[in-house]
């Protein structure tokens, strides 16, 4: 059953594995204490207390607050219950001109405005960019993924949740 | 008189398939296995028993490849076989483009259920076609050849082989027709045909089958390639019967089949998390002014959500409730071909490993909702280019997927998405000159198996070499293409800059080729990959997607001129804003922002270039590292007007040592300045959704999104409800198209 060292999987987040280290732990039967090790990792790099119940994104949590359980961003910004999409909390930037479009695409190789647009979102805290949206003008902001917590935790892991 | 049942004990298969699909139903369990007792009794032998199944289909596909002569299967592989149970489940797959662990099941359910049994009959040694997209196919350019198998007078399985034609004998040259409206323009149709016995293909069909097609021989020598293979696995079967005995065959089978469906729950447990996933992609179908045929004159755009439940079992629920309607163009989608997505995709990135078969099959549950683009109902539609839609479709499932794999700690597996196996150019000639003159050449080359992989959450996408709809990831020997293709000389290829989809991890990157029409006449060229909206359901965490497609080719030029004076010619198109085709070449130059087009005529000399797609990124850019941005600048991925203005990163070239130099003073200002501008130029939340409501009340989305939203809005209870309540419309809203 494979295992990696804390110090393997600091480095793993980090982006720092040569391919050489990578390979072997893609193709490589996984190793089911990934969850609590990458957990404990993240619990000590942020910069405030609660408990972190699941990593959601790269720079968000889902956390325990005072009974609740809440989105948090690691720069402390709340994005308020779980259960709601985060992203309705984001300032948002539309690109739906060829012109904004063209800043970051050469032309003829972005979306064309009157059929697509870019959507970024940005944590109000620290203007992070967590998300990119290309859809069609008029499609409602998309929930990217909502965690079964407590069967995640109660069936699957055979624990109780942190906050439990 | 009636004919003995050829099931077992007695049963007809229409009775076998009842039977099997009763236990699935009532006991969720593969013909209501509970305990694999073979395996618990003596695992050595049973994985001795399956990995010999295995081996021989594996053996049958390498051997019987040689058979054919298109380089798609030969040099690419683009085969693969299955051996399935009375009823129709595959037991086991062989390696290849594993689109196929389900599909020929349909074809053969079709046969129980049509109750071939009696009319036409199935006796040991007859050969059986079938491509028909609307009976276990994917587009008719695939076709399967699948014989019974019978162990004295019982048939105990089927073997399957199934081929990538170069042409199916459709409206234009090809093998995913763009042109392509009705059935009637799909090509030859097989719908589940005899076409043999005595373990030999009838003359009369060879003749009839090799004049429905441009490719006569390639025809004939891939029908011989699979039926040589299935007689292989039907060998192998008998030998695998007289060693471990009818008996336990006939248990293993069942067992091997609920154990595949075991390991599907298992693997979700291990990798994901339970819950609701979700994510969005779009199509576009530009043929207002492409096409030919009048009804197919229309802007549309494909709403393809997708909503996958991975349940506390550990199955998992999809559905694309929300999709919108399908079309008079060629990328419909059949059940075939969306099971064959899927499996291709599934077997990819969470339930590879040997034991892939129809059992993972019965571990998903699926919801293709009627009437949309992936579940037409409609027999008379086009099917032949399915894959238009059903590759962003599910590269949003593989997004999805990734949500759950990121929170599980296996930031190593996340993959927002991949290259669009688009722009694989076509058509196809006829040579004027040399010593083919008079022979038809085809274009269907298979360098769309190497796209750009996308990042993942702790690295780069690979570059050029990864293809989630054609795995093989092999482009075979150019000089084979080149030999296959000889009207269409390559005259270079080179990295395309801006390719790849920004991020912390940029997606992989691609590059860009340019051919010339030589030594023919009547050639047909054309193409399709999306080139007005994102492909996919774009990056992920901040990522952004990776470049569109774009067409340009070039007429009537002047290049015998050059060539004779050996004068500079285009090798690419690194700037579309300030072309290399224009600025070296005289004649027609057409560039279109939308990359699926109807063919055109071209003649010698005329130019052609072709783009291979990136991989969208991961993360926000302004994370990147430095000596990334570098690397990228140095290898040509980006040009430097990018990265200033996404990365925010400040580079001058050095001439002298001939490398970007990074000022790091100044990007930190510059980075401070993108910062700033992401506040000025972003609204709180409801204040974008004020804006962006407008767009909808005021009338101002353009025909093809108001026809897609028209579409889903009437297709789809849930999603239409859902996208009500976001805007806080009546619940009688509609969206009208004029």
């Amino acid at each position: 059953m494979s295992t990696y060292d804390e110090k393997t999987l600091e480095r793993l987040i980090n982006g720092e594995l040569t391919w050489g280290e990578l390979r072997p732990i893609i193709s490589g039967s996984k190793d089911p204490d990934r969850f609590e090790k990458i957990l404990g990792i993240l619990q000590r790099r942020v910069p405030w207390e609660e408990k972190i119940l699941i990593p959601l994104h790269e720079h968000l949590y889902v956390v325990s607050k005072e009974g609740k359980r809440i989105v948090k961003c690691d720069c402390g910004h709340e994005f308020g219950d779980y259960r709601e999409n985060w992203k309705i909390k984001c300032r948002v930037r539309v690109r739906d001109t060829a012109e904004d479009i063209g800043e970051l695409y050469s032309k003829y190789m972005g979306c064309d405005p009157e059929w697509e647009e870019l959507r970024e979102y940005f944590c109000p805290g620290c203007l992070t960019l967590l998300d990119t949206e290309s859809v069609p003008p008029g499609y409602p902001t998309i929930f990217n993924f909502l965690p079964d917590i407590d069967t995640f935790y109660e069936k699957w892991l055979g624990i109780k949740a942190p906050d439990k | 008189m009636l004919k003995k049942p050829i099931g077992w004990d007695g049963k007809t298969l229409m009775e076998m398939l009842n039977e099997s699909e009763k236990f699935i139903k009532e006991t969720k369990h593969y013909y209501g296995i509970d305990k694999l007792a073979l395996k618990e009794k003596d695992p050595f032998n049973y994985e001795r028993a399956y990995a010999s199944l295995r081996g021989a289909l594996v053996s049958s596909r390498e051997t019987a490849l040689h058979i054919s002569a298109s380089p798609i299967v030969k040099e690419i592989g683009e085969l693969c076989f299955a051996l399935y149970t009375p009823e129709g489940d595959s037991i086991v797959v062989s390696t290849g483009i594993l689109v196929h662990v389900h599909t020929m099941s349909e074809a053969i359910k079709f046969m129980i259920r049509e109750n071939y049994e009696d009319d036409p009959g199935i006796n040991p040694g007859e050969v059986f076609l079938n491509n028909d997209p609307q009976e276990g196919n994917v587009h008719t350019t695939d076709v399967q050849t699948i014989i019974p198998i019978f162990w004295r007078d019982e048939l105990i399985g089927w073997a399957g082989g199934v081929t990538h034609q170069i042409d199916a004998g459709g409206i234009t040259p090809g093998h995913d027709l763009v042109a392509a409206v009705s059935r009637f323009d799909d090509g030859a149709y097989y719908t589940c045909r005899k076409i043999g016995s005595n373990d030999k293909i009838w003359k009369d069909h060879m003749i009839n089958a090799k004049r429905a097609v441009r490719t006569p021989m390639y025809w004939e020598l891939d029908e011989k390639c699979r039926l040589a293979g299935d007689l292989m696995i039907r060998d192998a079967l008998f030998d695998f019967i007289e060693r471990e005995g009818i008996d336990y065959y006939k248990r293993f089978i069942r067992e091997a089949i609920e154990e595949g469906r075991r390991i599907v729950q298992e693997r979700v447990k291990e990798r994901l998390i339970p819950g609701r996933y979700r994510a969005a992609s779009f199509f576009d179908v530009p043929f207002k002014e492409e096409a030919w045929q009048p009804r197919a004159k229309m802007d549309k755009i494909t709403n393809e959500p997708i909503e996958i439940i991975v349940k506390e079992d550990g199955t998992l629920f999809l559905t694309f409730d929300g999709a919108s309607g399908p079309g008079p163009n060629p990328m419909n989608c059949g059940i075939g071909a969306m099971e064959g997505g899927q499996w291709v995709l599934l077997t990819q990135i969470l339930i590879y490993g040997d034991k892939v078969n129809d059992g993972a099959y019965f571990a998903v549950e699926k919801e293709y909702p009627k009437g949309t683009w992936c579940n037409p109902g409609d027999p008379y539609l086009s099917y032949q280019s399915p894959w238009g839609n059903l590759i962003p479709a599910y590269t949003g499932m593989m997004k999805a997927i990734s949500y759950g794999l990121f929170s599980r700690g296996y930031r190593e597996e996340v993959v927002p998405g991949y290259g669009f196996t688009g722009d694989a150019i076509q058509g196809g000639g006829i040579y004027s000159s040399g010593p083919l003159k008079g022979e038809r050449w085809m274009l269907s080359t298979f360098e769309i198996s190497g796209q750009g992989l996308g990042a993942s959450a702790v690295k780069d996408g690979l570059d050029w070499g990864y293809a989630m709809w054609n795995p093989e990831s092999d482009l075979g020997d150019v000089e084979t293409w080149e030999l296959f293709q000889g009207g269409i000389p390559y005259l270079a290829r080179k990295i395309k800059p801006n390719t790849a989809g920004h991020g912390k991890y940029r997606g992989g990157a691609n590059y860009a080729g340019i051919a010339m029409i030589a030594y023919s006449k009547d050639v047909d060229f054309f193409g399709a990959r999306e080139g007005l909206v994102f492909h996919g359901a774009g990056g992920m965490h901040g990522g952004y997607p990776h470049a569109t497609g774009y067409r340009l080719y070039a007429k009537n030029t002047n290049m015998k001129e050059i060539i004779e004076n050996q004068k500079e010619y285009p090798l690419w198109d690194p700037d579309p804003e300030h072309g290399e085709f224009e600025k070296l070449l005289k004649g027609e130059i057409v560039r279109k922002a939308h990359c699926s087009i109807y063919p055109v005529l071209l003649e010698n000399y005329d130019l052609v270039h072709f783009a291979m797609s990136g991989g969208p990124g991961y993360g926000d850019p302004l994370e990147r590292k430095l000596e990334l941005i570098k690397k990228d600048l140095d290898d040509g991925i980006y040009s430097n007007d990018k990265i200033l203005s996404i990365y925010g990163v400040v580079a001058n070239y050095d001439e002298i040592k001939g490398e970007w130099i990074i000022d790091e003073k100044a990007t930190e200002t510059r980075k401070n300045e993108l910062r700033n501008e992401r506040k000025e130029k972003s609204l709180p939340f409801n204040e974008y959704w004020e804006n962006e409501k407008k767009k909808i009340t005021e009338d101002k989305l353009s025909e093809p999104v108001k026809r897609m939203y028209s579409e889903s809005l009437n297709l789809s209870i849930k999603w239409a409800k859902e996208f009500r309540e976001f805007w806080k419309f009546p619940e009688d809203f509609q969206m009208e198209v004029k």
